[in-house]
């Protein structure tokens, strides 16, 4: 037995293996279906490409997008934050169930999500028939569509913020009250650039799923091609309508937006882990 | 500083005022609870009431009518295979990822999140066209007889795609954190790298393998969008259960709908729990009740 040959799986024979078998399934599994959607959308070249992008529709759908994801992000973020901080900065009995609760929407279908909101503020919900009296509607317009990605996207902030907060302990911030900090000044000077990296992955991924949801929204948003049709929604109706390379170039846009997150996410870990050893 | 001794032991849980020394825990309680009442427990709230009105005859015929007790068995099985698949597939991948150095590693690293970063629907067509008749895999596959994209096993691809991240983020930290001691003594004494890994690293790893595969199958049950595109949707073959509920609302059966949607959610709410629970108690474990 060699002296190299420690721990399992350190054989040279295992370890290629493994390492081979990991790699080409990956490929198979994950990185060919990102080929896909970048050959398939410009299947009829470059030209063909930005002329789908141009389509009319579609520059509606990705400026509808665009608009819901506008309001969600800094809504579920200043939510995260301050679900983070209390969480993670004071004991109180119910803490837990607060934590819990607050994955819900990760557990929830997103079609059983859609028919929450639709169930209680459509046309025969409550909610809904109370607004209705002053001609207010939600359902089938881009509130509804709003209202389920916020519901969808709000525990990430929260989700990146918790663990990060709860390993880096109060103390600095305490020591940053004893010497006389305000509240804001307190969260700005000190909380904020400890916590910045993985806040900023948390808005990074919540402006993913905002831009990318599609059961919820599918339910709540009545799909009017021009009025109500989110890019995801957008790819679906394309799809259907056979016009595979729009539908594709859709995607493209959307498979984008998922590899800056993958991105930024690497930077993040990378950022942290460096702060780790110093 | 007068109460320094307020960080001495035995004190209870139910924390006094005083030791609050950070601000803003009304501010933040207040907006977290008008957040979590308005945008989670109000619509909630506006289910369970919707579904008890109904009266449990008619719950139960909605509930137990062949096509839909067909989808719910559909979307169990699919979602058992993906999440298997899963175990075995995220455990490599954990294990790759940890052990060995490689080119490239960084990247396969990041790729793994693809999937929750990848809208569903993105997903969807993506798998759907690769796996169809005339896509890449699918000409493959079919010299084999085998056929993916419009039956249930495209549904467990689907699933399976859309849940991959779930296991291998989970065991990669335990894996990380594994004192190295035990397996080094086990192999310098001579046992078999498969002996060691069985009866050292498997029973420490499991928990966070069924934590993993659990949040799998869960995320698998209510999978809407990747799912709808492949799986060719049938009735009593290849419909899974949330396209059952937008099949009910189409059909403008809101009753029916929020029947259905009350039993996924009730699942769901109570594979969460479980899964917090579990997890709770194996971490407290494994820290030595440190954690």
């Amino acid at each position: 037995m060699s002296a190299k040959h420690h721990r399992v799986g350190d054989g040279p024979v295992i370890r290629r293996i493994l390492i081979g078998l990991a790699v080409v399934l990956t490929a198979l599994f994950l990185f060919m279906p990102l080929v896909v959607i970048f050959t398939q959308a410009l299947a009829q070249g470059w030209a063909g490409y930005i002329g789908n992008i141009l389509d009319e529709y579609t520059l509606h759908a990705i400026g509808l997008t665009l608009f819901v994801a506008l309001l969600t992000v800094p809504l579920n973020t200043v939510f995260g934050v301050f679900l983070a901080w209390l969480v993670t900065r004071f004991s109180f009995p119910g803490r837990r169930l607060l934590a819990t609760l607050i994955d819900i929407p990760f557990a929830v279908s997103p079609v059983v999500a859609g028919l929450l909101y639709l169930l209680l503020y459509g046309s025969n919900g409550w909610a809904g028939q109370w607004l209705g009296q002053y001609d207010v509607e939600l359902m089938f317009a881009w509130p509804g569509i709003v209202m389920v990605t916020v519901f969808v996207t709000c525990p990430f902030v929260a989700r990146e913020l918790i663990p990060l907060m709860q390993q880096q302990g109060r103390d600095e911030e305490e020591a940053a009250v004893v010497l006389g900090a305000s509240g804001w000044q307190l969260f700005r000077r000190v909380t904020l650039p400890n916590i910045r990296w993985a806040l900023l992955y948390g808005v990074i991924l919540t402006n993913a799923r905002a831009v990318g949801e599609f059961g919820a929204v599918s339910v709540v948003s009545g799909s009017i091609r021009g009025e109500t049709n989110t890019l995801p929604l957008h790819v679906e109706l394309l799809y259907q309508d056979y016009n595979i390379v729009g539908a594709f170039t859709a995607a493209s846009l959307l498979a984008g937006i998922a590899l800056i997150t993958l991105a930024v996410k690497t930077i993040v870990e990378w950022r942290q882990s460096r702060s780790e050893e110093f | 500083m007068a109460d320094t001794d307020q960080s001495v032991r035995p004190r209870r849980a139910g924390v006094p005022v005083s030791r609050r020394v950070l601000p803003g825990f009304g501010l933040s309680l207040g907006v977290t609870l008008f957040f979590i009442s308005l945008v989670l427990l109000l619509p909630i709230s506006g289910l369970v009431i919707h579904t008890a009105g109904m009266g449990w005859e008619q719950f139960w015929f909605v509930v137990t009518d062949p096509r839909v007790v067909a989808s719910f068995k559909v979307t169990v099985l699919a979602a058992l295979a993906a999440s298997l698949f899963n175990c075995v597939f995220g455990l490599l991948m954990a294990w790759v990822l940890v052990r060995y150095e490689f080119p490239g590693k960084r990247l396969l690293d990041a790729i793994m999140d693809l999937p929750f970063a990848l809208p569903t629907a993105v997903a969807g067509i993506t798998l759907a066209t690769l796996f169809a008749e005339s896509g890449w895999y699918g000409r493959v596959l079919a010299e084999f007889g085998i056929e993916v994209a419009y039956t249930p096993l495209g549904i467990v691809v689907a699933m399976a795609f859309t849940s991959v991240p779930f296991v291998v983020r989970t065991v990669q930290p335990v894996l990380e954190e594994l004192p190295p001691e035990d397996e080094e003594a086990a192999v310098s004494l001579g046992a078999s790298d498969w002996t060691v890994f069985r009866r050292i690293l498997f029973p420490v790893l499991w928990p966070a393998l069924v934590t993993g595969g659990g949040l799998s199958f869960a995320r698998s049950l209510g999978e809407y969008g990747a799912v709808v595109f492949i799986a060719g949707n049938s009735p009593y073959v290849s419909e899974v259960i949330s396209l059952m509920i937008f099949v009910r609302l189409e059909e403008y059966d809101f009753a029916a709908a929020s029947a259905i949607a009350s039993v996924v959610m009730g699942v769901s709410l109570l594979l969460l729990l479980a899964i917090n629970v579990w997890q709770g108690r194996y971490l407290k474990r494994l820290h030595g009740g440190r954690g």
